[in-house]
């Protein structure tokens, strides 16, 4: 049950919002949509949704297209909270959840064990503007997985949560991956979609500039990152060869080297200066190859 | 139970449950009950007074008796006392409440009655009472000294007969007519206010589910189309349920209050022709869907609850006119340009029955008028859909017509507008 992107396109009158956007996006996995704001990940998830028309291509799932009928399957927490700010909390998630074809006693039960999950069992019967941004975006969340949809977009999940709620929603996700959700998620905190994801599509102005799964990328990407730890001055490594990066660190310095090998002549340098307390070559950050490729830097 | 269902009862149900409803219901009631008894309350606050008037007879007694008589037999509320004081005496006891007034009867050089009346207030309804009494009197000598009879009187007051006739209402009788220019008075009134207040209400509904997002996940499980009739139905049981509570209401008051009763019996319901009653639902109805469609296509165009009212203007406009017109129209029904408004769908549920009701014009105009109608309801709900999903989607700048155009090609498979402005990301 893979969601299939195909040659997808999107212009609104002279602005091309999303350009030849082909992905396979595999069931059962966590899919991380990277871009800036007006990258066309919402116009996206939009048109998966069929919220909005394709100028061009095709959206499939499970080779079929979406519409109405599959809307039972699918969840959406949209970027912006989208509950009615009068309705009592049980109101409404009930009701959207019967909109997507859930029966009442089944939601009413489901609600609480999430409620119960996300410790707010108190928020039942609050009216959603009494509530707090944090808990309001739980309720979204909740109100995208009630009925238990195969296919679940979340635009933007984490924004305005502090870290304890973001780590009680990142498991909630993981939970449901495990229980065979496929989940399309957008975010510009690296992070999080490092943590999360295995396949991922960084898109600028509507195109992608780079696609595939996360340990693909970062192999290919080739260059490594090596941090240093020590007591004596390290900016002589500025213009070691191999070296195209260099940063100072409370502790020592951060470098970022051409190849993996470029590690070994520096830590050579190293021996005989002084007290080295740390020295490790990592694999680089989705955050260092996203400012590569799209050369901007988000946060 | 299906989606669309499902919609309609949640939109009358949180309604029905919101306290603008009941409150303005709770008003409604209220204005009901005290138009029905009206008469009482007028009555309580003025009649239960009694009005003690001194008379000082300087006619000898003789214009005095005749007229105690001749106010008690139509006014039991003023009570005339003949008085032995003077003029000074009378004026402070006025002004000290003990009276309420003081009366000068006299007779004139011609021996007829003449009076003057003096009170701390202009109290004219008083004054006026007093004067018809007196006028009877006069009427009395005069015709004793004419040396009338009482039924040669009688006669010589009894009032002309004069009947209009219009000859171009066909088949409806004077009860008829009377019954539908009722009736008229009553859907126009009813339509005007059910548009301003349910039309808005739809709108205002449609906004608030803009503004707050719950659009996008809405318009994900429901098709546009079917949320807007939800939504339009949902509010149209809503008022369907006011009405009902005041006709209620109304027949309630009236149960306790025969005066009033019988003063709307004068309005012959029973005998309307059964077809005025029909075409006065239908054009209620149609006029409804009309500007409810028509309601939910605005509201989806605005992105702020705050622009709604700027957006519902015109619609606003198109009601007050319709309603000008054919308030108009009510004393010169067949004036040309009432003809045109009425085939005007905007104004054809008022003016059209308006003019079904007083000229009694033929059937085919009427069907032309209610096709009309069909017509542009379903133009409208075509529209509307594209426009609401689209409109939807839409946020920023928003109040501006300018948005339906966008609206309408943002859904477009393949959109050929140079307008950058309210993308959607």
């Amino acid at each position: 049950m893979s969601l299939k992107l195909e040659n997808v396109t999107k212009r609104f009158g002279s602005l091309t919002a999303v350009n030849q956007l082909s992905l396979e996006i595999p069931s059962n996995e966590i899919f991380g949509f990277l871009g800036a704001n007006g990258a066309g990940k919402t116009t996206t998830f939009r048109m998966i949704l069929g919220l909005l028309d394709l100028s061009n291509g095709s959206i499939l799932w499970d080779g079929r297209p979406i519409n109405y009928e599959t809307s039972p399957y699918i969840g959406y927490l949209p970027e912006e909270r989208g509950l009615y700010p009068k309705l009592k909390v049980k109101d409404q998630v009930v009701y959207l959840a019967r909109l997507r074809g859930m029966d009442k006693q089944n939601a009413e039960k489901e609600l609480k064990k999430w409620l119960d999950r996300f410790q707010v069992p108190q928020y039942e019967m609050k009216k959603v503007e009494e509530l707090s941004k944090g808990n309001q975006q739980k309720i979204q969340f909740i109100t995208a997985v009630l009925h238990k949809p195969k296919l679940l977009i979340l635009d933007e999940p984490f924004s305005g949560l502090d870290p304890v709620n973001v780590e009680l929603l990142k498991e909630a996700v993981l939970d449901l991956k495990n229980s065979g959700t496929t989940i399309v998620f957008s975010s510009h905190r690296m992070e999080h979609v490092e943590e999360l994801c295995e396949h991922v599509c960084i898109m600028q102005k509507g195109s992608p500039v780079l696609s595939g799964s996360l340990r693909e990328i970062k192999r290919s990407f080739g260059k490594k990152n090596i941090s240093i730890a020590a007591d004596f001055s390290l900016d002589y490594l500025k213009e070691f060869p191999g070296v195209l990066k260099w940063k100072k660190t409370s502790e020592g310095a951060l470098l970022q080297v051409e190849t993996e090998e470029a590690g070994q002549p520096i830590l050579e340098s190293l021996i005989g200066k002084g007290f080295v307390r740390k020295f490790s070559i990592d694999e680089p950050s989705l955050n260092d190859i996203f400012i590569e490729k799209v050369g901007l830097s988000y946060e | 139970m299906n989606k669309f269902w499902m919609m309609l009862v949640h939109t009358y149900g949180t309604k029905l449950k919101t306290k603008s409803f009941i409150v303005t219901t709770i008003i409604l009631v209220a204005a009901i009950f005290l138009m029905a008894n009206i008469n009482k309350i007028i009555s309580y606050f003025d009649g239960h007074e009694v009005k003690h008037i001194a008379v000082l007879d300087e006619s000898n007694g003789v214009i005095f008796a005749p007229l105690k008589t001749s106010l008690a037999a139509v006014d039991k509320d003023i009570k005339l006392e003949k008085s032995g004081d003077d003029e000074t005496a009378l004026k402070k006891q006025v002004s000290e409440g003990k009276l309420d007034g003081y009366l000068v009867l006299s007779l004139d050089e011609r021996h007829l009655p003449k009076a003057v009346y003096r009170s701390e207030s202009s109290d004219s309804n008083t004054a006026d009472r007093l004067k018809n009494a007196l006028q009877t009197v006069k009427g009395q000598m005069v015709a004793g000294k004419l040396q009338l009879t009482s039924d040669k009187l009688a006669l010589l007051n009894s009032p002309v007969s004069f009947e209009k006739v219009p000859l171009d209402r066909k088949a409806q009788s004077k009860e008829q007519q009377g019954a539908a220019s009722a009736l008229v008075y009553v859907l126009l009134i009813a339509i005007y206010m059910s548009v301003l207040m349910y039309a808005n209400m739809i709108a205002t509904e449609v906004a608030v589910e803009k503004s707050s997002r719950v659009m996008e996940i809405l318009i994900s499980s429901v098709s546009p189309i079917k949320q807007m009739f939800a939504k339009i139905l949902g509010v149209g049981l809503l008022g369907l349920t006011q009405i009902i509570i005041a006709i209620a209401a109304g027949v309630l008051a009236l149960q306790t209050n025969s005066e009033v009763l019988s003063f709307i019996k004068h309005f012959h319901i029973s005998s309307m022709a059964a077809s005025t009653i029909g075409y006065a639902i239908v054009f209620f109805l149609l006029g409804y869907f009309l500007y409810a469609t028509l309601a939910a296509l605005l509201g989806s165009l605005v992105s702020r609850v705050e622009d709604i009212q700027q957006m519902v203007l015109p619609m606003t406009f198109l009601v007050v006119i319709g309603f000008m017109v054919s308030m108009y129209g009510m004393n010169q029904p067949d004036a040309a340009f009432v003809t045109v408004a009425s085939y005007i769908p905007f104004f054809t549920p008022m003016i059209m029955f308006m003019r079904y009701g007083l000229l009694g014009i033929p059937t085919w105009e009427v069907l032309v008028g209610i096709a009309i109608m069909i017509v542009s309801i379903i133009i409208l709900a075509v529209m509307g859909a594209r426009i609401y999903r689209g409109g939807v989607l839409m946020y920023g700048t928003s109040s501006s017509l300018k948005n339906i155009k966008t609206a309408f090609l943002l859904t477009k498979k393949e959109p050929t507008s140079e307008r950058k402005k309210n993308i959607p990301f």
